[in-house]
């Protein structure tokens, strides 16, 4: 018998613009042992079905249809029912650790809790479970970090936490709601290592909603395509990643960008053996190199001319004495004209800071910032901001990159403002059209506000107000990370025409290798504040020196079922044989 | 924790209906659809009429004593009675009303500016200017407003002038505090990184983009001290502390009614109590839809 089942689910949500119809007419099932990961991009609805399998929807939600949990009706059960079966027939893991746990309590209590929510055992007996739990998920020495509080932990290891209190009371259906979003890749390699491992043997049944279709191949045993509210495609997962029939999941497969990966054995070597292509279309990633500057492929990366941006051996600690951070130690990175450098690494690694020490936005502790062959620690008044002109900035978030009281208009000619005072307003409003024919958007949207756009279009009035002075140097900090893979591509895609077009370097920083690794000619791995390795996008990618990059490569779920099988077998292979 | 924030074209457009208002217009609908706001709006404005124009209407003197006249009840002459020393109960209601509505209006808006330029210096420049500035306010907070007001008026008669000012100076700290904190969000947006990157000055920052955007949080403190400092001048003036005869207040007329109160003369407290609660709650209420019609979270 299915531990989940909906029949017809359809739910509407009541706002101040009219009722919307976020999900009509699902039916799926999930057995037990089974995964059955729901995939879509944003608002398809699928953590909306999530949450109404859980009776969690706000109040505002009207829902039809059934859902049905281990043979008890979900839609319209009062609430002391759902209460009996949140938490130990179906319990919930969520996308951010960090809000999951109650920060004033110890871990291991707040496991204990929910064990004795459900069941009538004694406090002590409840904590030694709690240790057992986490113990079972794998957190070391369990019995002394039962008495952390989630602050002292790790995002990974919170999140095993979570998952914790999630099987704590071996639930019959799991639902793990974006489970690895937040986290990094290798953490995120773990954790569903972690799901994988304790749903096979408990015989749990899983419904896994993501975006990320690498996590769908590692993880789901079926596969249910959402797009605006409905199932447009279900199946075995081997059927639906590889050879979908849906015009949508066509797609939305066609835009996931893949890592190309050397084969199994190729990396250890380091020899330039053939490239296995991970999936359609992997022979379009790594030949991006043919930009303006072809020289630029050389081993050291370091053609003749003067660098745009030059780092040299700097260093950023924030804070000082016992408690300072040393976000950047010593570390040297210099692009060029016309290329396009990757800047990739795990959260904390200091890429973002390395960025913003480039833009002149942090000042280095020690070391020196050199923007067009000048020393930006020396340049003062207007020479400094002359410098500062030729630079264009591209942030991850697409809400707060624009100023919602402003037309898209004034937000893209805010730099002209800056520094192009005289401009007459005929000249600015010809620029604006320019650069808005530049990134695809239509003039009319000039007038608009950003509040009317969508995330892609946003980004794209960003990079529209980055070009609008013709900049050398354009930074971009993860600008595609908060959007959809199909809307990705085609930011990324007007990214790359650009500057084929206008020639400027390109500092580009992601914590996606596979977007890294169709987009930059040169890539820097950092880890730590410190540079592992650099060079080549095709040799450091590929073939890997360091250990770290190879950890990180391995980590990288590809969205293809078989050879994601196969990868991770060898990740797990490589990890057992370090650690022996 | 990212892909969630982008509603895109396919997925959303189609069932989100676009709003075509902007902020501001958005902002009217909400306030009109809310009725307590619309009545609290609808009642300053009464009140405002009845305090600056009602006098023209219903002429009275405000100005001599007329003994032969003293505590008489309402009648069509005097349609609130009269008090103690014969002046019109009704003509003094807005004579009073003039007082504390300039002066607590007066020295609301002047504590949201003080508060809003001391709170944003300090979140905006951040380090120890914040720290010294912040400790500052935290010190003027522990004292108490009561205390500072009867030392001051131990010291000196205020007059209208000098009780905005003396209102003003005792209440700018709670709105600095908010402004201080909106300043911290705004500072860190994408936005402003992006233009401090490309070499905008700090005045363009605060001007174009910090002040805009924290301007719906100004107005909503700005409404909220107004009705508290009515209150504060209907209590110092209740005090004995406020504007001195033949000038009064609403305070000043309750604090002079109370001996009254026990010999049935309601007309002399009710009035000018109603007043207040009135005037105070519509502001309040004006408020709350302030700040529910800019709050486009959560909706």
């Amino acid at each position: 018998m299915s531990i989940l089942t909906t029949t017809d689910l359809g739910i509407a949500f009541a706002t101040e613009s009219g009722t919307v119809d976020a999900v009509r007419g699902v039916s799926l099932h999930v057995e037990p042992g089974e995964t059955l990961a729901l995939v879509g991009e944003s608002g398809s609805g699928k953590s909306t079905v999530a949450l109404a399998a859980m009776g969690l929807l706000s109040g505002n939600a009207t829902v039809s249809g059934s859902a049905v949990v281990d043979g008890h009706e979900v839609v319209d059960a009062a609430e002391p029912a759902l209460r009996k079966l949140r938490g130990s027939t179906v319990s919930m893991v969520f996308q951010e650790p960090a809000t999951a746990l109650d920060p004033l309590t110890r871990v291991g209590a707040q496991i204990a809790e929910v064990i004795r929510n459900h069941g009538d055992v004694s406090a002590s007996d409840a904590a030694a479970r709690a240790v057992d739990l986490l113990d079972r998920v794998g957190i070391p020495s369990p019995a002394a970090r039962a008495k952390a509080f989630p602050f002292q932990l790790s995002g990974g290891q919170r999140q095993r936490v979570v998952i914790a209190m999630a099987i704590a009371n071996a639930p019959k259906l799991l639902i793990a709601d974006e489970p690895t979003t937040a986290l990094d890749v290798t953490v995120q390699a773990e954790i569903l290592e972690l799901l994988r491992r304790l749903a096979a043997d408990t015989g749990t049944g899983v419904l896994l909603v993501t975006h990320n279709m690498g996590v769908v191949a590692d993880f789901a045993d079926r596969v249910a395509v959402m797009l605006q509210g409905e199932i447009v495609e279900t199946g075995g997962v081997e059927d639906v990643l590889l050879r979908p029939r849906h015009e949508y999941t066509k797609r939305l497969l066609a835009a996931v960008p893949r890592l190309a990966v050397a084969p199994a054995g190729a990396a250890a070597t380091g020899g330039s053996g053939p490239v296995a292509s991970a999936g359609p279309v992997a022979s379009a990633g790594p030949v991006a190199s043919a930009g303006p500057v072809a020289s630029s492929g050389d081993p050291d990366g370091r053609p003749g001319a003067a660098p745009v941006v030059d780092l040299r051996d700097v260093s950023v600690t924030f804070g000082r004495g016992a408690r300072a951070v040393h976000a950047l130690q010593g570390i040297d990175i210099a692009v060029h004209a016309g290329e396009t450098v990757g800047l990739v690494g795990e959260s904390g690694s200091g890429k973002s800071t390395a960025a913003r020490v480039a833009l002149g936005l942090i000042k280095p502790t020690s070391g020196s910032v050199h923007l067009f062959g000048s020393d930006l620690r020396t340049a003062r008044g207007r020479d400094r901001r002359a410098l500062r002109s030729g630079i264009g900035v591209v942030l991850q978030d697409p809400v707060a990159s624009l100023d919602a009281r402003m037309s898209v208009a004034e937000c893209i000619a805010e730099p002209l403002a800056v520094h192009r005072r005289g401009m007459s307003s005929a000249d600015r409003r010809k620029r604006i059209d320019e650069v808005l024919d530049a990134v695809r958007l239509p003039r009319t949207l000039a007038s608009r506000a950003p509040r009317e756009l969508s995330g892609g279009q946003r980004q794209r009035v960003s990079l529209a107000r980055a070009l609008v002075l013709s900049p050398r140097l354009l930074v971009a900090d993860e600008p595609t990370s908060a959007l959809d893979v199909s809307v990705q591509e085609t930011v990324l895609e007007v990214l790359r025409e650009l500057q084929d077009d206008l020639g400027f370097a390109c500092l580009f920083v992601s914590h996606d290798l596979a977007v890294v690794q169709q987009f930059a000619e040169r890539v820097v791995v950092m880890r730590q504040g410190v540079i592992e390795e650099q060079g080549t996008t095709d040799t450091t990618l590929l073939h890997p020196t360091t250990d770290y990059t190879r950890r990180l490569l391995a980590a990288v779920p590809v969205p293809d079922p078989v050879l994601q099988r196969r990868r991770r077998a060898d990740r797990l292979a490589t990890l057992a044989a370090v650690d022996a | 924790m990212t892909a969630q924030l982008a509603p895109e074209a396919p997925g959303a457009a189609s069932l989100v209906q676009p709003v075509a208002a902007t902020g501001w217009r958005l902002a009217v609908r909400r306030f009109r659809h809310n009725t307590l706001a619309v009545i609290g709006l609808a009642v300053i404005v009464v009140i405002v009429l009845f305090c600056f124009v009602g006098p023209f209407l219903y002429p009275t003197d405000q100005t001599h004593t007329q003994l032969s006249q003293a505590n008489l009840g309402p009648s069509a002459a005097h349609w609130l009675g009269t008090d103690a020393v014969g002046h019109d109960v009704l003509g003094r209601l807005m004579f009073g009303g003039k007082v504390s509505l300039t002066v607590g209006i007066a020295a609301g808006i002047l504590a949201t500016v003080v508060g809003t330029l001391w709170g944003s210096v300090a979140g905006y420049v951040g380090g120890w200017v914040d720290a010294v500035m912040m400790r500052v306010v935290d010190a003027g907070i522990a004292i108490p407003a009561l205390f500072i007001l009867l030392v001051i008026s131990a010291i000196t008669t205020p007059g209208v002038g000098g009780l905005i000012v003396i209102l003003g100076f005792v209440s700018w700290l709670v709105p600095s505090r908010l402004i201080r904190a909106e300043t911290l969000t705004l500072k860190n947006r994408d936005y402003v990184l992006t233009l401090r990157a490309i070499g905008g000055s700090h005045a363009r920052a605060i001007g174009r983009h910090l002040l805009p955007n924290s301007v719906s949080t100004i107005v909503v403190a700005a409404t909220f001290q107004v009705a508290d400092a009515i209150l504060l001048v209907a209590y110092v003036s209740y005090l004995g502390l406020g504007v001195q005869a033949p000038a009064t207040d609403w305070g000043g007329m309750l604090s002079a009614g109370l001996t009254a109160a026990y010999s049935g003369r309601w007309w002399l407290i009710v009035p000018p109590g109603l007043a207040v609660i009135l005037v105070v709650c519509a502001f309040n209420a004006v408020g709350d839809g302030l700040r529910d019609a800019f709050d486009v979270r959560g909706r």
